[in-house]
């Protein structure tokens, strides 16, 4: 590890060494260079936002580290290890859950047992013992329930706990979405556009939730979001990609002032 | 049964009670509340821990005897016992609505001088931090729930169980002192101080003693014959003498469970599952569930909507004679008995009333409809007429003596008498103290001889000594040809169309009523979905032809209703307006307890009032309005105004000129 000290932010928090580090990633499908020779790292604590212009590969970069996709060259760095190829399970159970840009709920369960799929990770109870209802399933399942009803109580959702998602509006279905991500209890939270598709009034609510998890569960996040404002706000650090490039990296103003963020984004001709 | 007999001399003061109900009860639940998806539940020895150690972390922060401890949040069991602890320290509780915005907080802090606050969570820490510097006793506050509290200035604030621990762990120190301080409250000692909602003027803080909530809470509890078996949902403001006189008075004295809901927004479902036994709701309560009932059946399947209007029909006319206890026909018995499986006891499960015995509305008038529809269901709903400065009950109704247009009798131990203005007044032992540093208003509402004026009008019926409310004593007038005008009666009758969620009438020195009308969002929106309306908000489904025609014909029906009664077919409604938006608490046309501020409103939107009256057909206007994180806007609409057609009724000038 380059280094362990971590840095102070602006309001006070102490964020901690490098979580996860990403060296020289570069992803291909076929001829189409999506990730070209990108290096960040995600520290311990940190509110972490990657931003860019449709198709400059953040969601790619999150697929990544989900173990979705596995880069065509470079190393993936986590918890002070490399990380061989996985499946997405695999990398899940390390600690790494996610929220999807389309949401992916099942519609037709309730919210209180999508949420519970969140623990999936955490139940080793055989098939035979989850079928009886008797023993380890049991005693798993108390457990189990305990940390998503926490979770439930965090989120302020009791009042959909029975309800199908089907039935939810679309801010609460994100809100159930983040809530199934938490149960996970993971060390990483990547968000894939938490607040796509709100009113101002949804999107207040989510930026208090992640704020909220992020300094009740110490949980670092890593999120891709449009909206400059909340990202502005929300985020410590800041990565910019474009055309799969990186072209920025820092504290929200720095990147605010550096020229090539501004050209990506406001255009200029190539 | 004897727990009732020992009487109320020996247990003067909640604490007391306290300890008397772990000595008799102490196994059984005092408390439950919902968290994490669980009912949790306490004791009353449990419960008496919990407070002990409470009192004597206040001790611990210098509470000193007659200081006044706030108390702000939604109903839960660690709030009521920040009350009960406040007391036992020789502190006075004020429970403060939590909806209100800082200002009207600020208020009271200030006027009670407040020197601690206990706040459920960061939303209530938060308002009174803003006005923490206009407050000069204020000095701590404890919060109950740390969620977001981490980085606050934790000088003069603590943790609600930091404060419990440093109470048992300073239990040596102070418990001399907490025994001497228990000891020594006395029966005419102050018990706790409400604030009135004020429908006129600013908040009046009203002084309750022991005596006047242990008597009171004794008789209504010997009225209703509740016993410690009864559950009760507390989910009423804790501000309100209501919630007081339930979910301490009456469950200190007999000893009953009070249940709170996980949140405001799952109240149904919490009633639903703990199924109260003892249930108390204002009629607006009552009001939006069968709002929700109708809805849900417009969108139930053909068979099961007959069904319901089929047995509903029959349950109207038979269901209270049954409750009543009055000779009704084998037949229709048979066809009750067999609605009760069909309809009536699914509808009363889903609602959480399967178990009720004793049910209340108060607050204010109910409808008659609704009040009949709940009673033919058969659930014991009875009206109770009470104030805060009465502990609550002037009258009550008995059981089978129940009737939607009386509110009846005196309650044990209360004294009424009408004066020659038709004003009702009342004398008893729950009637309060003073308010508190307002000796003028005191002298003005209580004689030197007790007599409180109710500020209400009403007449006592011949024969079955049942109280009648016409009005507030202020609002009944007359109309400029000497007609009776009653706003509240024509008001209740509009609401109760599902689509009417408010009614506003004017008249009082009038030639002719008119009237300002809210629409009922989840009604109309639901009947405009069903009717393919597009509406991109509340006021243009509140401005929608469609829906005015609705409302006409909802006022003409009303009209011809009104037109029955002769001493009141005078208040019949000429002209109507649907408001463009809602009548809101924070905007102060509604009290806390949402009843309608008459004089406010008119005065708010005189412009639309003139518009009524002067023919005119539509009206723009600009409109004021404070959003709920305390910000203000405008908005403008243009309103059109609408005539309803009236029943003519012959003049009976012997009646008028009586």
């Amino acid at each position: 590890m380059k280094d362990t000290e971590g840095y102070m932010t602006a309001d006070g928090r102490q964020i901690g060494g490098v979580l996860m580090e990403l060296r020289n990633i570069t992803l291909r499908f076929g001829g189409v260079v999506a990730i070209n020779d990108i290096s960040f790292d995600i520290r311990e604590g940190e509110i972490r936002a990657i931003i860019g212009p449709n198709g400059a590969g953040k969601s790619s970069m999150l697929n990544i580290i989900s173990g979705f996709y596995t880069p065509s060259e470079g190393e993936l760095w986590y918890q002070g290890a490399k990380r061989p190829p996985m499946k997405p399970y695999e990398v899940a159970r390390m600690g790494v859950a996610r929220t999807f840009q389309n949401i992916a709920l099942f519609e037709g369960m309730s919210v209180l047992d999508n949420v519970m799929t969140g623990r999936l990770t955490h139940m080793t109870a055989g098939i035979a013992s989850q079928a009886l209802w008797w023993g380890r399933a049991r005693d798993e399942e108390i457990a189990n329930r305990a940390v998503v009803e926490k979770v439930i109580d965090f989120l302020e959702i009791q009042r959909i706990r029975k309800t199908p998602v089907g039935r939810l509006p679309y801010g609460l279905k994100k809100r159930v979405e983040l809530a199934r991500a938490l149960a996970a209890e993971p060390s990483i939270l990547l968000l894939d556009e938490p607040m796509a598709g709100m009113n101002v009034e949804e999107k207040e609510d989510m930026s208090r939730f992640i704020l909220d998890v992020n300094d009740e569960f110490g949980t670092t996040i890593c999120l891709i979001e449009h909206d400059m404002g909340v990202v502005m706000d929300l985020s410590d650090r800041v990565v910019v990609m474009d055309y799969g490039k990186k072209i920025g990296d820092g504290a929200p103003d720095e990147v605010r002032g550096n020229q090539d963020v501004i050209d990506a984004y406001l255009g200029v001709p190539h | 049964m004897a727990y009732m007999s020992e009487g109320a001399e020996g247990l003067r003061s909640i604490p007391a009670l306290l300890k008397r109900n772990v000595s008799q009860f102490g196994g059984k639940p005092a408390y439950r509340e919902k968290e994490f998806g669980i009912w949790q539940s306490w004791t009353w020895e449990e419960t008496s821990a919990e407070i002990e150690a409470l009192a004597l972390g206040l001790l611990n922060l210098g509470v000193n005897r007659g200081d006044y401890v706030a108390v702000i949040g939604r109903n839960r069991p660690t709030l009521y016992w920040s009350i009960v602890a406040a007391q036992m320290c020789g502190a006075i509780p004020v429970p403060l609505y939590q909806d209100a915005v800082a200002e009207e907080m600020e208020y009271v802090l200030d006027h009670c001088g407040a020197r601690f606050v206990v706040a459920a969570d960061q939303e209530q820490v938060d308002k009174v931090i803003e006005i923490q510097d206009d407050l000069h006793q204020f000095e701590h506050m404890i919060y109950v729930d740390p969620r977001g509290m981490r980085k606050y200035d934790h000088r003069t604030l603590h943790e609600f169980s930091h404060v419990q621990e440093q109470g048992r762990a300073a239990r040596d120190e102070f418990m001399a002192e907490l025994e001497a301080r228990r000891g020594s409250l006395g029966y005419d000692d102050t018990c706790v101080m409400l604030y009135t909602s004020g429908t006129t003027g600013k908040p009046k803080g009203v002084v309750l003693s022991n005596r006047n909530i242990i008597e009171t809470a004794k008789a209504s509890s010997e009225f209703d014959h509740l016993g410690p078996g009864e559950e009760v949902l507390a989910y009423l403001p804790m501000a309100w003498v209501g919630d007081f006189i339930f979910s301490i008075g009456q469950a200190y004295w007999t000893g009953f469970c009070v249940n709170c809901p996980e949140s405001a927004d799952t109240m149904m479902t919490d009633l639903r599952e703990i199924a109260p036994s003892y249930y108390f709701a204002p009629p607006r309560v009552f009001e939006t569930q069968l709002t929700q009932i109708m809805i849900r059946m417009e969108d139930a399947s053909p068979l099961k909507r007959r069904m319901f209007h089929h047995f509903m029909a029959h349950a109207r006319r038979v269901g209270p004679r049954i409750l009543d206890g009055k000779p009704v026909g084998a037949w229709d018995r048979a066809k009750y008995a067999l609605g009760e499986w069909l309809v009536y006891g699914p509808l009363k499960n889903t609602l959480g009333f399967s178990r009720v015995r004793v049910g209340y509305t108060a607050g204010e008038a109910i409808g008659p409809e609704i009040f009949d529809f709940y009673r033919a269901l058969g659930i014991n709903l009875k009206q109770l007429y009470g104030q805060t400065e009465a502990s609550v009950f002037i009258t009550q109704q008995p059981d089978h003596e129940v009737r939607p247009d009386t509110v009846g009798v005196p309650s044990p131990g209360v004294e009424l008498r009408i004066d020659e203005s038709g004003e009702v007044f009342y004398r008893s032992p729950g009637v309060f103290v003073e308010y508190y540093k307002n000796v003028d208003s005191t002298a003005d509402t209580k004689d030197p001889e007790g007599w409180v004026a109710t500020g209400d009008a009403g007449f006592i019926e011949e024969g079955s000594g049942h109280l009648r409310i016409i009005d507030r004593a202020k609002d009944v007038g007359k109309m400029a040809d000497g007609a009776l005008f009653a706003p509240k009666y024509v008001e209740n009758k509009l609401k109760f169309y599902p689509n009417i969620l408010e009614a506003v009438v004017f008249g009082a020195g009038r030639d002719r009523c008119c009237a300002f009308i809210n629409i009922d969002l989840t009604a109309v929106g639901n009947w405009a979905e069903r009717n393919n309306i597009a509406y991109g908000s509340y006021q243009e489904l509140a401005g929608h032809p469609q829906v005015l025609d609705m409302i006409e014909g909802h006022v003409e029906e009303t009209n011809a209703s009104i037109a029955e009664d002769e001493m009141l077919s005078g208040c019949q409604v000429h002209r109507f307006l649907v408001l463009h938006k809602e009548l809101d608490a924070d905007d102060g046309e509604l009290t806390r307890t949402r009843k309608v501020r008459r004089k406010i409103i008119g005065e708010k939107f005189a412009d639309l009032v003139t518009a009524l009256y002067d023919g005119s057909e539509s009206i723009y206007t600009e409109t004021e309005v404070t959003y709920e994180d305390g910000r203000k806007g405008k908005i403008r609409a243009t309103l059109e105004i609408r005539d309803a057609k009236v029943v003519p009724v012959a003049p009976r000038a012997a009646v008028a000129a009586e």
